[in-house]
């Protein structure tokens, strides 16, 4: 009776155990020189669920650029006032295809006067395009010629489902006792882990040392202590999180410090963490008075990207789909190199 | 005739309880009648008790409770007092130290202080537990081994929480109480100092661990497969050794050309187990005071052989800042 009422008990208990697992068999690729642990490994499950999740959308036929001018036609167009009607409408309609589909044009339009700015949506809109085309044209060495329109935020929704907000101070009654020193709480940001839960305020908004390790094999003056590398660690889970990869993809296993022997993805994602800060700093924030306060944060922040916004889980958003091939209007003018936010 | 063939105890000898052997002016201390317990002597001795608490032991237990205490405190402060949520994040839940600002200095108790009394309360409840493992031993006439190994492990407690802190000048060095968070601190102490792995003392220190694991389970499997000629008495066949010794001493010259006896085969074990802390004591103290970064250090020595390369060069964009952020 005991016995199997022991036995019942351990079956239940290695299920409950088991049951937060991903069941074999996963898929691994070597990368790597072999023996080094540069592997990839993959849950081909997870891998199709998400399949729909990271298709891209079917492109309208293209419009002709002949014709009278969009900025010429329609009032108030400041920012794509150099594209034909046909293309500035067809641009329109992928927008609505994009971001609002069931809301339709009235999402950020008065239907009654569309030049109108009654809506706070199209005021956004407006800036989120001029961020695109900025992401487009500046930040090639992140996006490369495969580029970002509106759906690879958006995917269909008038906010991204990837997004994040400042974290709030913890709550009363923990001033005395109790200070989590902003971790060692389940957090989604982090992979689940108990590390810093908001990595993305030090370093995609402002911009405090990412890099921890000294340059020297002896001691000679890197004062960045334990708790530091647990934010870098932090702000490295979201973005193994937010690609679908390991830390192998960027970091030569034996060094993560090292830029020798690490895949060039590591560049690549470098400047990715500096285009968020700017994007964060230069686009997002100052919408802050434009958006109302049910959109914002408990802090009253606005809402701001990190690296699932786009990626969603994937290593290349949309896997790698070429988005602005039909879209060459998203593609801004070559900008004078940014300055602002790129520190180390 | 008991077996012994089996992997797990069958045998279970039942008599009249014993309150242990006669010892000069330790009869009195001794508390808790002895009684039986089935299930317990189904993986060690039924018999439950006499125990001695004594002085030493109250006060370890006191302020164990102490230290364990306003560490569940501080869990539950930090999910609001929220019982549900206490339970569901024990494990990623932690009592943090200090941050870097304080230095070695004592920080206002929210932000460090209740981790800095409760090391101060835990390091003097495992003392007096040392203690009092030591004056037991004394009671009884034993060899000092078992508080001389608990020692082994309280020098790598030391190093972590006290002596590495202080010669890096900063409390925040040391580790925080929980699951999860001391986890992620181990990992975070390996990435900040470049890789743990290259660390020599680390590497001992595993062998240590490793090896104890492996003296065990031959040592274990060894003497419950000669128990059918007697071997579990194991001491007794150290100076006069009968058929069990010999045929697992012959059995191990077989299989690897070398055997350990009956007695060293436990020093083997002592020395195996006090090491795995000693050697990561060491590895640990070195680490950020004498070493700053493991890699570099391994590759400066030798010690971390080249690769051939796979992957196209890619240049740090730190370093090329001028040409494009």
């Amino acid at each position: 009776m005991i016995k199997a009422l022991f036995l019942k008990g351990l079956a239940l208990a290695s299920v409950v155990l088991l049951s937060a697992c991903e069941r074999p068999v996963m898929d691994s690729v070597q990368r790597g020189y072999r023996g080094t642990g540069m592997v990839q490994v993959y849950n081909p499950r997870i891998i199709e669920q998400n399949e729909e999740l990271h298709a891209a959308p079917v492109a309208l036929p293209p419009a002709s650029a002949d014709g009278p001018k969009a900025g010429k036609v329609y009032q108030n167009v400041k920012v794509l006032g150099d594209l034909s009607v046909a293309q500035f409408t067809q641009l329109m309609v992928s927008m609505t295809n994009w971001v609002a589909p069931t809301e339709g044009c009235a999402y950020c339009h008065n239907p009654a006067n569309f030049a109108e700015e009654g809506k706070y949506t199209k005021v956004v809109a407006r800036r989120m395009i001029e961020m695109t085309q900025h992401i487009n044209s500046g930040w090639k060495n992140h996006v490369a010629e495969t580029g970002v329109t509106c759906y690879t935020c958006h995917r269909g929704q008038p906010v991204p489902s990837q997004i994040w907000f400042k974290e709030p101070p913890q709550a009363n009654g923990a001033d005395f006792i109790g200070g989590r020193a902003g971790q060692n709480l389940a957090a989604k940001s982090v992979g689940l882990s108990s590390l810093p839960s908001d990595p993305f305020t030090p370093f995609l908004l402002d911009s405090l040392d990412i890099r921890v390790n000294g340059d020297t094999a002896l001691p000679s003056g890197n004062r960045h202590s334990i708790k530091q590398a647990e934010w870098t660690y932090g702000l490295m889970t979201h973005m193994s999180t937010a690609l679908g990869v390991n830390c192998t993809y960027c970091h030569n296993s034996r060094s993560f410090s090292s830029w020798e022997g690490n895949p060039p993805q590591r560049a690549t994602a470098w400047h990715g963490i500096r285009m968020a800060r700017e994007l964060n700093l230069n686009y997002l924030e100052p919408l802050t008075a434009t958006f109302p306060s049910q959109r914002k944060g408990e802090m009253g922040d606005v809402a701001k990207l990190n690296c699932a916004t786009c990626h969603q889980g994937a290593y290349k958003p949309l896997n790698g789909a070429p988005m602005i091939k039909n879209h060459p209007e998203l593609v801004g003018k070559p900008a004078p190199a940014q300055v602002a936010a790129v520190k180390r | 005739m008991p077996q012994y063939q089996n992997l797990f105890t069958a045998v279970q000898a039942t008599g009249p309880t014993q309150s242990g052997v006669p010892i000069e002016n330790g009869e009195h201390e001794r508390a808790l009648k002895p009684f039986f317990l089935h299930l317990l002597g189904r993986i060690g001795n039924a018999q439950i008790g006499p125990i001695y608490l004594g002085g030493l032991g109250l006060a370890s237990l006191i302020l164990g409770t102490l230290a364990f205490n306003i560490i569940g405190f501080n869990m539950l402060a930090s999910v609001n007092w929220n019982p549900i949520e206490f339970v569901r994040q024990l494990f990623w839940l932690a009592l943090e130290p200090p941050a870097p600002v304080y230095g070695l200095s004592f920080p206002p108790m929210n932000e460090g202080g209740w981790w800095l009394l409760t090391g101060l309360f835990l390091t003097a409840s495992l003392f007096f537990w040392w203690a009092r493992m030591y004056r037991r031993a004394k009671a009884l006439g034993l060899g000092m081994h078992i508080p001389w190994a608990f020692a082994a492990a309280l020098w790598l407690y030391l190093v972590l929480g006290f002596f590495r802190p202080i010669l890096m000048g900063s409390w925040s060095e040391a580790v925080p109480f929980g699951i999860f968070p001391h986890l992620d601190w181990t990992a975070a102490f390996s990435l900040r100092y470049g890789n743990l792995f290259y660390n020599p003392f680390h590497a001992l220190s595993i062998v240590f661990l490793y090896g104890s694991v492996l003296l065990f389970a031959m040592h274990g499997a060894t003497i419950l497969a000669v128990t059918r000629y007697g071997g579990e008495r194991e001491i007794e066949q150290i100076v006069d050794r009968g058929t069990a010794s010999e045929r697992a001493a012959l059995f191990w010259r077989w299989t690897m050309g070398f055997n350990a006896t009956m007695e060293s085969i436990h020093r083997w074990a002592w020395w195996f187990a006090v090491l795995c802390p000693i050697t990561g004591g060491i590895g640990i103290l070195l680490t950020g005071t004498v070493v700053d970064n493991w890699y570099l250090w391994a590759v400066k020595h030798g010690v971390a052989p080249p690769y051939p390369v796979v992957f196209p060069v890619v240049v740090d964009p730190a370093t090329v800042m001028g040409v494009k952020p």
